[in-house]
């Protein structure tokens, strides 16, 4: 049997919890997972505060509730896999190296921020700045996955530098803002000024978007790197139809205020 | 033994370790992806002159490939990973990546040991490569002039066997060649195994060494026929041409098999077709630790 954390008591403001991963409760049995400090807003407490504890830890953690006033779930883990039934708070994920998790819900702001490995999949929505940089912070995601089934808010890939941040329905604006690297893939609409400041890295979307004018049209072609990337997120669940694997894509090259090295593909619906 | 009145020689087959590596090629068609592995595959019968043996082992699906495109599967085997690194990058850049809308994937997965491939051939980009890491596999996008050749990081390598092999001995060239074709279309069902000389038969069989120092092999005068009466024949009166089929594969099994139906496919044109006796072409044991016994293959 998995380690269990159901929510019996909502936060009345935002609790942070870090220690909700699996690497942090492997082994602990349900007593002294209960005990594990948490802080709820300024002030210390303990898991069991909050949740009722069942199970022993076995590499899989669940948890279930309305958990989004729950932040740093997921934080720094570096394997495993996290279940959690119900919404998210924020920076869900933060600075994980590998691992699995799966929220069915919505996630809060800042999803996997400095994130290096492992794979993050929200079957709702997500907030502003997926995978983006924390404030004061130059880089944003380093590696890994982040698939979100529903639509995102703005600076989704903000200074992200490496990995996948793959989005089935909508992004706000500035997707892929000051991108390093990386590939971000918006299967819906994106907002204005996508790309803005971008060095190197990839941004695809299957709707027509409005480019800045720093960037340059290149070409309409078929880019087989782009079938493997959506063959892959078709696998992870998202609705990628043919048309979008066969389909030709405007190549646009951007951003000349930056170093010109990025590229945002738009699926050519002539 | 016997099997459709062809005799069946009781002797071995003996084959020696090799390094083998897939390489999925894919293209806008299948006419593409062809001109690409033939052209690698090309100038790859035997280690003895070329570095590798290599051949198409089968066509691929669209939804058997990593783009889903139509493709194609080679096996390359060499003497050593060392000679594969050698040899891959080069061959890869100068045949699949000239080959118009081709990309090219490692057809062995987590493996020990890996050669290059879009490691190497990624400086052709002059500083405008790309790379893209997808669940864990590193490509490389390298923009060429027909848009962007994908090229996967590295290839994975196996341990492998090479030298397989068996002769098909008979009355005259055209209809031991007749037998011949038809055990390389039967053997090129088997997976895993490959015929790497031209059309799978070799013309030209040899021996190791010979007369002049400096030469490493050279015919197999035992088995030529113009030479019955001139050196210490193993060919009786009736015996006009002897064709060579020689097999790597991936392991003991898929040569096993490959023989076994090779060598059926063959005895069944009989000696009505010119077809007299099988035989298997070996170094007394002492050149590999493999060894593939034809009769107990056929029994």
């Amino acid at each position: 049997m998995s380690l269990k954390l159901t929510l019996h008591t909502s936060p009345d403001v935002p609790l942070e919890a870090p220690c909700l991963n699996p690497d942090t409760l492997a082994g602990m049995t349900a007593d002294i997972v209960a005990a594990q400090k948490v802080m709820h807003g300024n002030q210390a407490a303990s898991v069991g505060d909050f949740f009722k504890v069942a199970g022993k830890a076995n590499g899989t953690l669940e948890l279930e509730g309305d958990l989004s006033r729950v932040k740093y779930i997921g934080a720094g883990m570096q394997s495993g896999i996290l279940n959690v039934t119900g919404n998210v708070g924020q920076h869900l994920g933060a600075g994980m190296s590998g691992g699995d998790i799966r929220v069915d819900g919505d996630a809060g702001d800042w999803v996997a921020p400095e994130m290096r490995g492992g794979r993050v999949t929200i079957t709702g929505n997500a907030g502003h700045l997926v995978g983006g940089a924390p404030r004061g912070s130059a880089i944003g995601m380093l590696g890994g996955e982040i698939i979100i089934h529903g639509n995102v808010r703005n600076e989704t890939g903000h200074a992200m530098r490496n990995g996948l941040i793959a989005v089935g329905g909508t992004s706000g604006d500035f997707t892929g803002v000051n991108m390093l690297a990386g590939t971000i893939i918006v299967l819906g609409d994106m907002g204005n000024r996508s790309g803005a400041g971008m060095q190197r890295g990839s941004i695809v979307s299957m709707n027509p978007a409005e480019m800045l004018p720093t960037f340059t049209h290149a070409c309409v072609y078929r880019p087989e790197f782009l079938r493997l990337l959506l063959l892959h997120i078709r696998s992870a669940g998202l609705p990628v139809n043919d048309d979008h694997i066969e389909g030709a894509y405007d190549r646009w090259c951007g951003d000349v205020v930056e170093v010109n090295r990025g590229e945002i593909l738009l699926l050519n619906g002539a | 033994m016997k099997i459709n009145g062809v005799e069946i020689d009781d002797t071995f087959a003996e084959a020696f370790p090799m390094k083998a590596t897939r390489i999925i090629i894919t293209a806008m068609n299948l006419k593409w992806a062809y001109h690409a592995a033939n052209a690698l595959r090309g100038f790859a019968t035997s280690v003895i002159a070329c570095g590798v043996e290599a051949d198409i082992e089968h066509e691929l699906k669209p939804s058997e490939t990593p783009d889903g495109r139509p493709g194609i599967s080679v096996m390359i085997f060499a003497m050593s990973t060392r000679q594969l690194a050698k040899q891959i990058p080069i061959r890869v850049g100068q045949t699949i990546m000239t080959t118009a809308t081709t990309a090219c994937y490692s057809g062995i997965l987590d493996s020990e040991e890996t050669v290059p491939m879009g490691r190497n051939l990624r400086y052709f980009g002059d500083g405008y490569q790309i790379s893209k890491v997808i669940n864990g596999r590193r490509f490389w996008r390298i923009p060429v002039m027909h848009g962007e050749f994908i090229c996967e990081e590295s290839a994975g390598v196996t341990r492998a066997i090479g030298g397989g092999n068996f002769l098909i001995l008979g009355k005259t060239a055209r209809q031991v060649l007749a037998a011949s074709e038809k055990a390389v279309e039967a053997i090129n069902a088997v997976p895993g195994v490959i015929t790497a000389f031209p059309g799978g038969i070799v013309g030209s069989g040899s021996k190791v060494g010979s007369k002049y120092a400096f030469l490493g092999a050279s015919t197999n005068e035992a088995y030529c026929p113009t030479l019955k009466g001139q050196v210490k024949s193993e060919l009786p009166e009736n015996i006009g041409s002897v064709l060579e089929i020689v097999i790597d594969g991936v392991d003991e099994e898929s040569i096993n098999e490959a023989m076994r139906v090779g060598v059926t496919t063959a005895c069944s044109y009989g000696p009505k077709k010119g077809i007299y006796r099988i035989s298997a072409g070996n170094y007394g044991g002492n050149l590999g630790p493999h060894l593939f016994y034809l009769r107990k293959i056929l029994s």
